[in-house]
């Protein structure tokens, strides 16, 4: 085993995802603490430019092929597992998206190593990573161990500063060799069409979850953001039930969105909610569940029925 | 074409969950338990997938005393299922890992082109059961996965995987492949109670055994367990709705927000 903190670098576009240099800051200090690098692991095509922006690593390790043009779960697991099998790093981190969950589990799996998913901290406790992790919606926190002292953690979105890990660092650069494995093949990306609104751009957002309880009532928020001057938004509930179009979507795969005010209207506030609007300057939720993890993360809550508070503000507004 | 769906019933949040003394384990005594929600969009899209296209669904969970999975199967049976079988015999769910090594002794005696779950579940703290499962069996995975679509040779599966910002990816996958799945293209159909009830007295559960590896354990060993302070940084407005209301007009206006618009 080597004191060595290992990041699975994202990238998408030609642009590494904030994401990993929230990993590589963590991994920095860790590989620090415990004597040993910050090794990024990039897999791509023609990437060497990439590797570049990822100064804040102490070594990069570049595995460039033409068959790592795009992300595909299994070819990231072909490449990914004799690197971690051989370099034995203390700890691997990976982001907690769909490829990470692919990636990580995938490793985990295939190296019999444990993994630690969800994770919202890691920390070093006598040598050996400690990772809290978010369970149970975010209702229950977890702090947990490897049980010989070394695994895989998948962090959520937010859980350490982006700044960190943007360094102007010369890192080691290795290069290694790509692992052939073609069954699922990249097909190309799709990118949702621009909606009326963009609620990345608004300044007031009224946003809606399971709590509004029937489409009907969606019209009492847009009423409520009309008389703020808002845009309504919404949790993935009520986008899959075609109430709001997926433009309006904040969230781990809707739209991350930092407006002056964010109203959270029967948001519960799963943590893949929480990574989408965390950065709002200030956050007021009103939810009918005291124990509702919005509350966590909201400036002002309230314990109510929205659909008992939101027409009683609306009217107050606009009385 | 043969799906197999994995399922599990998890604690229902609609309670409220509490740790036991030992600070290590949820307090699980009075606990109720629900069907996992993302399971439930697997098995919607299996049975949409061979509505459309034929073939056989079976549905596999483990074999777990707490909850009840006789029920969750005989929901399975009633939504359209067309085989059910119980793996292994635990007390109470198993971790990931061990789940997803008892998933995958028991595929040796199912036929399986496309295993469907869930891309997640609440209580996965050891990672996710699909990919787990999928590497034991050197099979190909995807995880968050939507518009999932079977090739015209029937020797491949098209699926999205979802990234951020409402962009997803495009994947052609061969057969046989593990995917989870994030939602279904239609709400989970519903199953009257007393479908369910019935088949619980009726149909014929399958069981078999989770294999050599059935107790293969997720290697995390738990330090402590917590409910994080809720509210612990909001300001708890109290009153009628009205006073609620008030609150939080005048919150907004010392921010000059909400005054003057809408007149």
């Amino acid at each position: 085993m080597s004191a060595d903190v290992l990041v699975v670098v994202e990238h998408r576009d030609g642009a590494i995802l904030d994401s990993t240099f929230e990993l590589l800051g963590r991994a920095r200090s860790l590989a620090a603490a415990a004597g040993g690098e910050a090794i990024a692991v990039i897999l791509g095509s023609g990437v060497d430019g990439l590797a570049g922006s990822l100064g804040g690593a102490g070594r990069v390790v570049l595995v460039d092929d033409p068959g790592l043009e795009a992300f595909t779960p299994s070819a990231y697991q072909a490449a990914l597992v004799p690197i971690i099998r051989d370099r034995a790093p203390i700890l691997v981190l990976v982001a907690n998206s769909g490829p990470g969950m692919d990636i990580a589990a995938g490793i985990s799996a295939a190296l019999d190593l444990p993994l630690a998913a969800y994770a919202s901290n890691v920390e070093f406790e006598g040598g050996a990573p400690l990772v809290t992790c978010q369970m149970y919606a975010g209702k229950i926190e977890a702090r947990v161990r490897f049980r010989d002292g070394r695994g895989i953690a998948t962090v959520v979105a937010g859980a350490f500063p982006v700044e960190a890990g943007i360094g102007s660092g010369n890192p080691t650069i290795e290069r290694a060799p790509a692992a052939a494995d073609g069954r699922i093949r990249f097909k190309g990306l799709h990118r949702p069409e621009a909606g009326d609104v963009d609620i990345t751009r608004e300044a007031i957002l009224v946003s809606v979850g399971r709590g509004i309880g029937e489409q009907d009532n969606i019209e009492l928020v847009e009423a409520l953001a009309s008389a703020l001057g808002g845009a309504v938004s919404s949790s993935r509930p009520i986008a899959d039930a075609g109430w709001l179009p997926r433009t309006r979507q904040v969230g781990k795969s809707g739209l991350k969105v930092k407006p002056k005010v964010y109203l959270a209207l029967g948001i519960s506030g799963a943590p893949e909610h929480l990574e989408g609007m965390r950065g709002a300057e200030l956050i007021i939720a009103v939810n009918s569940d005291p124990r509702a993890p919005i509350f966590s993360v909201a400036h002002y809550g309230a314990v109510a029925d929205i659909l008992d508070v939101v027409p009683a503000l609306t009217n107050r507004l606009i009385g | 074409m043969d799906y197999v769906v994995l399922l599990k019933q998890v604690p229902d949040l609609a309670e409220e969950l509490e740790i036991d003394d030992s600070g290590l384990d949820l307090a699980r005594e009075w606990m109720s338990f629900v069907a996992s929600e993302w399971d439930e969009y697997a098995l919607e899209e299996a049975l949409q997938l061979k509505e459309a296209g034929g073939g056989t669904v079976t549905c596999l969970a483990l074999g777990v005393e707490a909850g009840d999975v006789d029920e969750l199967l005989a929901t399975c049976l009633a939504r359209g299922a067309d085989r059910v079988v119980k793996v292994g015999s635990y007390e109470r769910q198993p971790d990931s890992h061990t789940a997803a090594a008892a998933f995958a002794s028991a595929l040796d005696g199912v036929a399986h082109d496309l295993v469907l779950t869930g891309v997640q579940a609440i209580d996965d703290l050891d990672g996710q059961v699909g990919p787990l499962l999928a590497t034991r069996r050197g099979m190909p995975h995807v995880s968050v996965v939507t518009h999932i679509a079977i090739g015209g040779a029937g020797t491949t599966v098209t699926v999205h995987q979802e990234y951020a910002g409402g962009v997803v990816g495009e994947f052609e996958v061969d057969l046989p492949a593990v995917l989870g799945v994030q939602t279904s293209r239609v709400t989970p159909r519903y199953a009257p109670v007393s479908r369910v009830r019935q088949l619980m007295k009726t149909a014929t559960i399958e069981t078999v055994d989770g294999g050599a590896d059935g107790q293969a354990g997720s290697g995390l060993v738990m330090e402590a367990m917590a409910v994080p302070e809720s509210g612990g940084s909001a300001e708890m407005i109290v009153g009628n709705p009205a006073a609620i209301a008030e609150r939080i007009a005048t919150i907004l206006a010392e921010r000059g927000i909400g005054q003057g618009v809408g007149r």
